[in-house]
Parts: C-alpha cells; structure tokens; sequence
C-alpha cells in the first residue's frame, strides 16, 4: 500500500541562510496518527509548509499518496487539509462562506449537509452567519478546522490545534481526531502539549535543529525510554535499606517509611517478584505498592537533554585536546 | 537535482510505480483538469468584498468623476471651446474614464492580493490545487469586471453633464477591456511585490498619477509646445488614452496603431513579470 506520506531527504535552507531541515526522511502509513515533537525553531511548521505548498523546498522530495507535491500538486493537494498554527482567518466573511470557499477552491462541490454536519460536530452552527471578526479567538480556531476539513482531507496537517486552547476545546479536537481516524484519515500533528500526543498518537517522531532525531511508536518509545517507578509505602519505618537488598538500586525516603525502586523498563534487569519475595523472606511489611511510568515529556526532555549534554561534553573534550 | 534522482531510488518501487499509475500517463504532469470552481470561488469571494465596500467601491469615484466635470469641463471648459471639434466637455471624458478605470484597476487588484498576505490567509491560496493561472484569473478577473463596472457607470455620469458619442464601441470596449486587465495585472504585481500598506500606495501616488495628469487626458498633446510633446510621448498613458479617444470622437494625438501596439505590449509585459513572479515564487513563498 502507499504511504500516505512519504518524505525523502527534504532540506530547506531560508534565504536568510538558515538551514531549517536537514535530510529528513519520514515516512507515514495511511490512517496514522503521527506527533511531531520538538522544541520552538526546531523546524516543525517548515516541514509541515513544505508538504502543504507553502514553502518551496531547497531539496529533496515530498509524496503524498504516491503524488510528488510539487509536480502532482494538483492531485496531491487535494488530499492535504492544513490547520495553520498561525491564527489568520477573513475577518469580514461570515463562517459559513468562509469554509463554502474553501470547499470551493479545493475544486469540491458545494455540498449543504456535509456544511452543516462539519459546522456542527465544531459546535459553530449558531455561529453560522456571524463574521469571523465577531468570533472568539477559540471559536475562529474551530472555523479554521472547518475550512480544512471542508475538503474531506485524507491527510490532516494540525500545526499546534491546541496552543492557547480552552479544555474543552482541546477535548472537542481530541474527539474529532479520534472521529477522522476512524475514517482512515492520515493526521499529523504538532503540539507542545506532550500528554496531547501521548493521548492520541500512534507514533511520535522528535525533530531538532532541523534534524528528525526519533522517529517511533509510541508504546514502545515509551517502553524503551521510559523509566518505572516502584514505590512500597512500609508498615513500619526502616532506618536503612538492608544489606540483602543490595542486587537493587532502592532509595529509602526521609523518614524511612517508603522504599523507592527506579528501573529502566527494557534495559534493566529488573526482577520485581524476587524483589518482593526477599522483602517478605526479611520480614518487612508494606501496606500498597505502586509503580508510575514516566510520562512521554519526561522522556522528550531526558531526550533532547541527553543530546545538549553529549554535544557540549564533545565541546569540552574537543577544548581540552586543543589545550 | 542528482538529489531527487537518488532519493527516488531509495524509495519503496511499490509505491512510486503506484502514485504514477494513478496520477495517468506522465508522471511529469498533473493529471487533473482547470480547476474551474477554485477560480470561480476566488472571484466570487473578491466580488463579494466589493460588495461589501460599495460606497468607496462605486460612489467614490464617481463624486470625483462628477467634481472633475464640474471644475474642468464648466470652470474651464468655458474658456476653451472646442478640441479637435468636440465640446471641452465631451473631450475630456475618455480621459476620465481611462484615468479611473486605470487606479481602480490597480488599487482594487493590488488591495486584493495583498490582502490575503497581510492578514495571512494566503496560506490557504498556496496550499489548494490551484495553479498559478488560475489564481491570476480569480483575481484579476474581478478585478476587471470591477473596473468595467465602474466605467459603464462613470460614463452614465458622464453623459448627463454633456452628450457623448461613440463613434467605434467595439474599439472603445476593446480599449477598457485591454487597459484594466494591463492594469489589474499590474496591480496584482504590485500587491505581490509590497510588503507595506505603503508600498501599496506608492507606486499609484508616485508613478501612475503623475503619468495619467500627463497622460493627455486633460488636453490634446497638440496643445504642448513641441519639446515638451516629445517628451511625453515616452508616457505610455498617452497611447492608452488617444486610442482611446479616438474610439469615442475618431481623433487621436497618435496613430491608432500605435496606440494598440503599446496597449498590447504593456500587457505583454505584465503577464511576463507574473508568470516569472510564479515561477520563482517571488514573495509569495519562502
Ligand atoms: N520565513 C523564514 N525565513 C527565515 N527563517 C525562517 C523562516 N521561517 C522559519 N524560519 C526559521 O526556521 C527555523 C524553523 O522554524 P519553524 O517555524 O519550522 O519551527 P517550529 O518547529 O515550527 O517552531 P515552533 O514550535 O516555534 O512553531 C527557525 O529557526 C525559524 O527561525
Ligand atoms: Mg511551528
């Protein structure tokens, strides 16, 4: 099967010289919901606008459902919705004729239900004959969503749907998501918000300096990089960790009442159930137990952390040698 | 370029052979047709903002076309008796009309494009499958419609301060028709090209106006002493407006030829400047 997506080796340097992209290679199966993750100026948006159109890119190649962007971009932009991460809407056009044109443009046919059934799952029907100006800044967000879906997509590009976004509408976009996937619509998203892409994507992929560095599935990214945490809150206190537990790296807690265990999930030997047989072989009772997995932002941070901390190491290394 | 070419390599064959079944035959070319309802949906949506702007749209430039009249055809006019035979009055209606149908052609088409980029919803236009030709067309094609529009108007108003005749109207409708797409076009190279609100009324303020005064829209150019007429025959307004006129009374400053030679070539130039401005992506993409 085509992918929905497929991007080759795409480099964009802006005139100002500023090499935004570097050889990206990514590829996105139909149906997918992909995170793009990384920090401000990592060159999210440029890779979005380039597969949209809106940035020429210095080399090379996008394809969208097998069609290059750039030479079948008549085909291929017709399966393409983008949901800009700037807000910029007409400001005198009511809703209802601002997301008819976009309908239109795409070259699609008015179609009156699918209008209303759109503007209604956007929960801007009453809004219908308000000009935009007269929105709120949610609310144009959502005609924003409109005017990208009024051409029933097969891939949806969000740049960031939910920067500066009310709960419930962040919620309502979640569901929407959650609404296009089932129709097998590709998404692709960005966000700062890391519980929005653990919460919805199927796999993440982390961009920096114009470099994709991580491209995988969620769970497993996850799994790989996430750390557990097992947590025993102890009946009686302990004054210190006793010697037989030495095989495991446990931190007692200040007052002594709770033994932590901090393990890699896959790296690690991590042999909970002998763990916990040696703590009942020594006599020490617990009350609860639980365990926490780090969540997707810790593991960003860890990750683009690890990274800054290798390459000024390097630097440190290199100034010494020289020295 | 030997980048595409590898990376094409790399990719899955599967894929590759399947996006160029379905594009069609080559794989060079979109397969798909004119995208008629985009062009039609960005003409709608410039009428649409004319519409809604009516009253500086249409009564503007007719109060002006009035004032005009009043203060050049009567203050004036009674002084002079007649141009070439016609009335001052009736002489200096194709100039009028060539004068507004002429601003209103760029200020509408160049407030038309720059709009979108200002505001940013250009994004939308660069990402739909429209082509360039077609956006053009969207655009310039209200534009024009625009123009006509007022000049059929202008020309109403025209003819109740004095009795016009037209002695050629295909000519004198070919005239209008060629003038406010040379200028639409123009227009739309200038909302392209500024990056200011400024920039916008600059070229109008600073090029065109001055041209149109001197374009011998208020004399005949035979009324200039002789240095000063060679002078202005470097004024291209001056041909748009004598074919013009002469459509309309069967006199002209400059043979008819001349004037539709030069009315074809500007506009020659014009479409030359977008088609190059697409091309490149001339501040319409990073
Ligand atoms: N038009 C432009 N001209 C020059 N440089 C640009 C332009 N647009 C973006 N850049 C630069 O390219 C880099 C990547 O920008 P981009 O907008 O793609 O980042 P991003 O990952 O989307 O960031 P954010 O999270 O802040 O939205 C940044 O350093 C930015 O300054
Ligand atoms: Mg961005």
């Amino acid at each position: 099967m085509t992918a929905a997506l497929s991007i080759s080796r795409l480099t964009k340097t802006y005139a100002s010289g500023l090499q935004a992209l570097k050889d990206v290679d990514l590829e996105i199966p139909r149906g997918e919901i992909f995170a793009l993750l990384g920090p401000n100026g990592a060159g999210k948006t440029t890779l979005i606008n380039i597969v949209c159109g809106i940035v020429t890119p210095s080399g090379g190649r996008v394809l969208a459902d097998g069609y290059d962007v750039l030479r079948q971009y008549r085909a291929a932009r017709r399966l393409i919705g983008l949901v800009p991460q700037e807000l910029s809407t007409d400001m005198f056009e009511t809703v209802r004729h601002t997301v008819q044109y976009s309908r239109e443009l795409f070259g699609c046919r008015r179609d009156p239900a699918l209008l209303e059934r759109l503007l209604r799952d956007l929960s801007l029907w009453d809004k219908r004959n308000d000009r935009i100006m007269t929105l709120s800044g949610g609310m144009k967000r959502r005609v924003m969503i409109a005017k990208a879906l009024a051409h029933e997509p097969r891939i949806l590009f969000l740049d960031e749907p939910t920067a500066g976004v009310d709960v419930e509408l962040r919620r309502d976009m979640w569901q929407l998501v959650r609404g296009l996937r089932e129709r097998e619509v590709t998404i692709v998203l960005t966000t700062h918000y890391i519980e929005e892409a653990e919460e919805m994507a199927d796999r993440v992929g982390v961009i920096n300096h114009g470099s994709l560095i991580l491209v995988e599935e969620k769970r497993r990214l996850m799994k790989q990089l996430g750390r557990k945490e097992l947590t025993l809150h102890l009946s009686e206190p302990l004054r210190a960790i006793p010697e037989a537990l030495s095989d495991w790296r446990l931190t007692l807690s200040a007052d002594g009442t709770e033994i932590q265990y901090r393990f890699d999930s896959v790296s690690e030997h991590s042999d909970i159930p002998a763990l916990l047989r040696r703590i009942g072989e020594l006599g020490i009772g617990f009350k609860d137990l639980n365990t926490r997995q780090s969540s997707l932002e810790e593991i960003f941070v860890g990750l683009v952390g690890r990274r800054a901390a290798a390459s000024a190491e390097r630097d440190v290394a290199l100034s010494t040698e020289e020295r | 370029m030997s980048r595409g070419a590898a990376s094409r390599g790399a990719m899955s064959g599967g894929a590759v052979s399947e996006g160029v079944a379905t594009a069609g035959a080559s794989p060079a070319t979109d397969a798909l047709p004119f995208n008629a309802r985009g062009v039609a949906a960005i003409y709608k949506f410039e009428m649409a903002r004319f519409r809604r702007t009516l009253l500086q749209s249409l009564v503007a430039p007719i109060v002006s076309t009035a004032l005009y009249f009043v203060v050049f055809g009567s203050a004036i006019g009674s002084r002079i008796s007649t141009v070439h035979g016609v009335s001052y009055g009736a002489f200096i209606v194709p100039g009028l009309l060539m004068l507004s149908v002429l601003t209103e052609s760029l200020a509408n088409a160049s407030f038309g494009i720059y709009m979108p980029k200002f505001t940013g919803t250009i994004y939308e236009l660069l990402s739909a499958p429209v082509s360039s030709l077609e956006i053009v067309l969207g655009y310039v094609g209200a534009a024009v419609s625009k123009s006509l529009l007022l000049g059929a108007l202008i020309l109403g108003t025209a003819s109740l301060f004095v009795p016009i005749r037209v002695l050629h109207p295909a000519w004198m409708i070919a005239f209008l028709v060629l003038t406010s797409a040379s200028f639409s076009l123009c227009g739309f190279i200038l909302g392209v090209w500024a990056r200011s609100f400024e920039q916008l009324q600059f070229a109008p303020m600073l090029v065109v106006t001055p041209l149109t005064f001197l374009g011998g829209a208020f004399y005949s150019i035979d009324m200039l002493p002789h240095a000063w007429r060679t002078v202005t025959l470097f004024n291209p307004i001056v041909y748009l407006i004598s074919g013009f006129r002469w459509s309309f009374y069967g006199s002209a400053d400059v043979a008819l030829g001349v004037s539709v030679a030069s009315t074809g070539a500007f506009l020659a130039l014009c479409l030359a400047l977008i088609v190059w401005i697409f091309r490149t992506g001339y501040r319409l993409k990073n």
